[in-house]
């Protein structure tokens, strides 16, 4: 027994070391994130640090699983929230989590310095948008290049017969950007025809996988040293600067691109949660998370647009990465009363 | 006569309920509270809409299916193994073992990607691709649950029904199968679970179009929000589990035979038996080997050519000014082993009591028993939701506590524990324990003398296979809130999920890091050994 | 007749068996005598086909069987520990050899019974055998080593583990069943007196083995 007992006293000691991490601070309050925040030893955690630092306020990042299940949770605890701030419910669970009422009403300083196309989205201030982004078909330059094939100029072009079996898509049941190439197909061919488009590219090969990990890393050629085979997949508007950014040995050019003609827009927003304990602090976080000072680390860390206008991009962004000049859009309303019954119908057709 | 022996050493009733306290009151608080607040709260929101069972036959049969057909292969493809490494001793046959359980702890997502790297395009998203990943992941099952039956059959039992005119193949079919039934039913009931609860696997390897119950549970919760048709689902999976272990639970009690002694594994004999030896050792080293050869290659390939620079980079901060990729493997490592070492030491303890318990009162320790096994059958996203929902107000504000992380570990790893105790529990022979009381031992001290020592080595072997259940985020309890430094299997998930040949290889690396660490907690505590095996401590 | 000629077995190298040869006559109940763990064990192995020697040969009625797999040997043998099937009743493990040699049913039936009547279970058909008390499983493991009318029935140490009545009685019972079914038979012990009161003709494992010293075979099988 006494080997067990050594163990036990081991394992008690290990727990007490790693509790003390949470200290008592006076003023600590929580950001719940979804789960592509880094939690830790980035820029964008260096930032929040200069917060604590100027205001005295700590902040703890707590993960909450992927965007849908941020918001279904947020949706529970409606009033008596897991947090203070919520960081990333995008522009297609906006209206169910206002439906809810998970957020208290603030207008952060520096809503000014944010595109009315974004405030817009929100006119009762429940939520502030911090950044925006496009989920858009990218495709692999030199399989397009070495096939002598024209890559797809938008949408239309993929039910083509030259572009057959080429095409990895996401699941919209369980994928976010799946959701918006989804919403991007609606956007584009209107409510009547979406089907229509969707019976289509069914025929012609496309291939549906559960989320993006999946699809880009497994399924695409694109990516550098990739065993995938298909040259086309739906992911972000920033994967190509992400691809020179991240690759080593370092490159100067992107081995894939993006067909700007089906970009969807993405918009996520962050919030005080109502409920909090701790509103004066929860709002000059959010004040904060649409400062400059925390808008500078947006594209390099989660490869998404500044909602602010005034920032620079980074020399990668300028140079690989696509925001659409008029992006596919659907009203978050629209998005909300349909969501279930498109993800249902969309099944039907291309899974079943 | 033989009744009457055994009550005056029985131990007192007070003692058994002492000891079934703690695992009651996990069970009850951390498991049955929380799941029935949740049915509760979301069944009575759910007046309107459309029924959660609407079009979920397809999908519930899909389950049924998929489950049936990976536990019978499982069980066809296990036997060989299972017999050779039962039957035989050779060299490398502890490696072996421990090679056939491994693949059971590793998390999915890793394994998952290793798997669409080695099967061909046209299996991706398929059952088969599904149902193959479940044969290799519940191998172990067999090995282990089958694995300590064959031990304990006698060499001689078949030498008998050879002499009196058996051919091997009928000596086989009517000595051994039959002996062999409540051990494969066990097998069965628990292949079968864990193949029809299958979440990540049938998420990446199923894709889309093969949908478990337990998938549709978790994107009605997490993407639809309709966490009421999610509860209801989870409840019908329940019951229908629970239906399947009953019945399988029958079945193997009207099986069960009773053998005594344990057969030591010998050296293969003969150039048939050694064939059979050389040929299964290379077989597990294939089919355990390539997926994790895939693996750890993976991270020493960056984009197109091999290269150092997923290890030396890790941790290494910024790739260029102002973009890291925030991955601090040391800290992962750090919170991964201390979530192991809480969920490992709250396992153990419980798993230990309960045992004890459900060993000492059969009767109460079956329902006992039944209960710890209920949170293998509910869907993880349904606890997860059940335990924010209910644990939301002081004094039992505890949604965003790190420990709740290991907790949903443990109530995963238990039945585990339970399982390893109770096979060694059951071997100790009742005259051990009459031996220590005629010793002059009340049967308190008795009980400690004999039940509790013969516990050591299970009891680290469940520890150890705790640990690695909770280092492999088994399940999906990260449907759990988080604060702090993220785990092994968060970070491979979040580097996963990044555009790019150095994220991609670095979670490779983490992955090849996570590997190492649980085959290295699961040998070191001799899990492989003896879980739920019949060796005697 | 039954002759085992310059049998060699070795277990990782060591030698267990060395050029050991024995022949039985028809209808004599032959008792080796040794020590445990001598090896004696490994000799009714070689010959019931369990055990395949490393040379020499096992001669049945002039007919070389060392290659004949067991099953198709008709040697019966009657195991140390019983080895009873523990998921068959007493009947069916009787009839279990028969069935192998794929009697009719009515013929099996009646063996069963037959055999019953002499080990003297009668009634006993329907039993469990793991509720058997040690005497009536050694009876039921003789009944059904002799059920299938083998050949050579081998015995191995058939009556240890027993107190000494009922070990005293079932000596008596066993040689009567010997003498009545008039079996060829090999029976192994170490108990002198066992030996004196079954068999026709005591063999010492000395006169076997010569040169064998126990320290080389630790190993009895």
């Amino acid at each position: 027994m006494k080997r067990l007992l050594a163990v036990i006293a081991l394992a008690a000691l290990t727990v007490s070391c790693g509790s003390d991490a949470a200290s008592d601070e006076p003023a600590a309050i929580t950001l719940v994130a979804y789960d592509s925040f880094p939690p830790s030893d980035t820029s964008l955690n260096a930032a929040l640090d200069e917060f604590t630092e100027s205001t005295g306020i700590a902040v703890k990042v707590v993960i909450a699983g992927d965007a849908g299940t941020m918001v279904t949770k947020a949706r529970l605890t409606a009033g008596n929230p897991e947090g203070d701030v919520m960081w990333g419910v995008d522009n297609t669970l906006l209206s169910a989590a206002l439906d809810d009422d998970v957020f208290a009403a603030y207008q952060p300083t520096g809503w000014d310095s944010i595109s009315t196309d974004l405030t817009d989205l929100v006119p009762g201030h429940e939520l502030t948008p911090v950044d925006f982004g496009d989920v858009c078909i990218n495709y692999d330059i030199e399989w397009f290049a070495s096939n002598g094939l024209q890559p797809p100029a938008g949408l239309d072009d993929l039910v083509k017969p030259e572009y057959k079996d080429l095409l990895v898509v996401q699941n919209p049941s369980t994928s976010s950007p799946g959701l918006a190439f989804l919403m991007a197909t609606i956007a584009h061919a209107g409510e009547d025809n979406w089907k229509d488009y969707w019976t289509a590219l069914r025929a012609n090969g496309v291939e549906v996988v559960d989320g993006w990990t999946t699809a880009y890393q497994e399924e695409f050629s694109g990516t550098a040293g990739s065993t995938g085979g298909r040259p086309l997949v739906v992911s972000y508007g920033s994967s190509p600067p992400a691809e020179v950014i991240f690759a080593d040995p370092p490159r100067t050019d992107a081995p894939t691109a993006v067909i700007e003609s089906t970009c969807f827009r993405q918009i996520e927003f962050a919030g005080v949660l109502r409920g909090t304990e701790h509103e004066a602090e929860a709002r000059k976080l959010v004040d904060f998370l649409i400062s400059t000072t925390f808008q500078d680390e947006l594209p390099l860390n989660l490869f998404v647009y500044p909602a602010r206008t005034d920032i620079a991009l980074p020399p990668e962004f300028t140079e690989f990465a696509v925001v659409a000049s008029t992006p596919l859009t659907i009203d978050p309303a629209e998005i909300a009363a349909n969501r279930q019954q498109w993800q249902d119908e969309w099944t039907t057709i291309v899974l079943r | 006569m033989d009744h009457h022996r055994v009550a005056l050493n029985r131990v007192p009733r007070w003692f058994v309920a002492a000891l079934a306290i703690a695992p009651v009151l996990f069970i009850t608080g951390l498991y049955a509270w929380p799941v029935t607040t949740l049915l509760l709260t979301t069944l009575r929101d759910t007046t309107g809409g459309t029924s959660p069972f609407a079009n979920i036959a397809g999908v519930v049969w899909f389950t049924v299916w998929q489950a049936t057909v990976s536990t019978v292969l499982t069980l066809i493809v296990g036997m060989l193994p299972t017999y050779v490494l039962a039957r035989f001793s050779f060299r490398g046959r502890r490696a072996m073992m421990a090679a056939a359980t491994v693949p059971f702890v590793l998390p999915t997502v890793v394994v998952g990607a290793a798997f669409l790297a080695l099967l061909p395009q046209s299996w991706h998203g398929t059952a088969r691709a599904m149902i193959v990943a479940h044969v290799f992941f519940n191998l172990a099952v067999v090995v282990r649950l089958v694995g300590s039956m064959i031990a304990v059959i006698p060499h001689d039992l078949v030498g008998a029904a050879r002499t009196l005119g058996a051919s091997p193949v009928r000596a086989a079919r009517l000595v051994i199968l039959p002996l062999l039934r409540p051990a494969l039913w066990s097998a069965a009931a628990v292949i079968f679970l864990f193949s029809f609860t299958s979440f990540g696997v049938a998420k990446l390897l199923g894709g889309p179009r093969n949908p478990t119950v337990e998938v549709e549970i978790a994107r009605r919760a997490t993407q639809l929000g309709d966490v009421g048709g999610a509860a209801a689902l989870s409840a019908l999976q329940l019951v229908l589990l629970a239906v399947v272990i009953v019945w399988t639970a029958r079945r193997q009690r009207r099986a069960a035979v009773e053998l005594h002694g344990a057969t030591a594994p010998r050296s293969p004999r003969n150039r048939g038996e050694r064939i059979m030896v050389v040929s299964v050792a290379a077989l597990i080293g294939l089919v355990v080997g390539t997926p994790v050869i895939a693996l750890v290659s993976r991270s020493f390939k960056v984009g197109t050519s091999w290269s150092l620079s997923a290890w030396t980079q890790l941790g290494g901060g910024e790739v260029r000014p102002g973009a890291g990729l925030g991955v601090d493997p040391l800290a992962s490592v750090g919170a991964s082993l201390r979530f192991a070492v809480v969920a490992a030491v709250i396992a153990t303890a419980i798993g230990f009591l309960a045992a004890t318990a459900i060993n000492t009162s059969p009767r109460l320790g079956r329902l006992l028993d039944a209960g710890l096994m209920l949170p293998l059958g509910t869907s993880a996203v349904t606890i997860g939701l059940g335990m924010l929902i209910t644990f939301d107000t002081p004094p039992f504000d505890w949604r965003a506590q790190w420990w709740l992380v290991p907790l949903g570990h443990a109530l995963v790893a238990v039945p585990f524990v339970v399982r390893a105790m109770l096979s060694v529990l059951r071997s100790i022979p009742a005259d051990l324990r009459a031996a220590a009381a005629t010793l002059g031992a009340a049967p308190i001290r008795s009980w400690w003398q004999v039940d509790a020592r013969a516990l050591r080595r299970p009891l680290l072997a469940g520890a150890g296979f705790s640990a690695a259940i909770s280092l492999g985020e088994f399940g999906a309890t990260t449907i759990l809130t988080r604060s702090g430094s993220e785990t092994l299997p968060i970070a491979i998930g979040r580097l996963l999920g990044r555009a790019g040949d150095l994220p991609r290889a670095q979670a490779f690396a983490l992955a090849t890091v996570l590997l190492a660490l649980s085959t290295a907690i699961v040998m070191a505590s001799g899990s492989h050994e003896q879980l739920g095996s019949g060796d005697r401590a | 007749m039954l002759e085992v000629v310059d049998i060699d077995v070795r277990f990782d190298r060591h030698p267990v068996l060395d050029a050991l040869s024995l022949q039985v006559s028809d209808g004599e109940v032959v008792a080796v005598l040794g020590p445990s763990g001598a090896g004696k064990s490994t000799l009714l192995r070689v010959i019931a086909g369990l055990l395949r020697p490393d040379a020499g040969a096992v001669v049945l009625d002039g007919v070389d069987i060392t290659e004949r797999p067991a099953h198709l040997r008709n040697v019966g043998m009657m195991f140390q520990d019983e080895q009873l099937f523990p998921h068959l009743d007493v009947a069916a493990n009787i009839a279990f050899g028969p069935r192998m040699h794929r009697w009719p049913a009515a013929a099996v039936a009646e063996r069963v019974d037959e055999l019953l009547t002499i080990v003297g279970l009668d009634g006993f058909g329907s039993r469990r055998v793991d509720r058997l008390s040690g005497g009536e499983k050694k009876r039921v493991a003789l009944a059904r080593s002799l059920a299938p009318r083998p050949s050579v029935l081998l015995l191995d140490e058939p009556l240890t583990g027993l107190d000494r009545e009922l070990h005293d009685r079932l000596i008596a019972e066993l040689a009567d069943v010997l003498r009545a079914t008039a079996t060829t038979a090999i029976l192994v012990t170490h108990d002198g007196d066992e030996a004196d009161a079954l068999a026709t003709r005591v063999v010492q494992w000395s006169e076997l083995q010569p040169v064998w010293t126990i320290s080389t075979a630790r190993r009895d099988w």
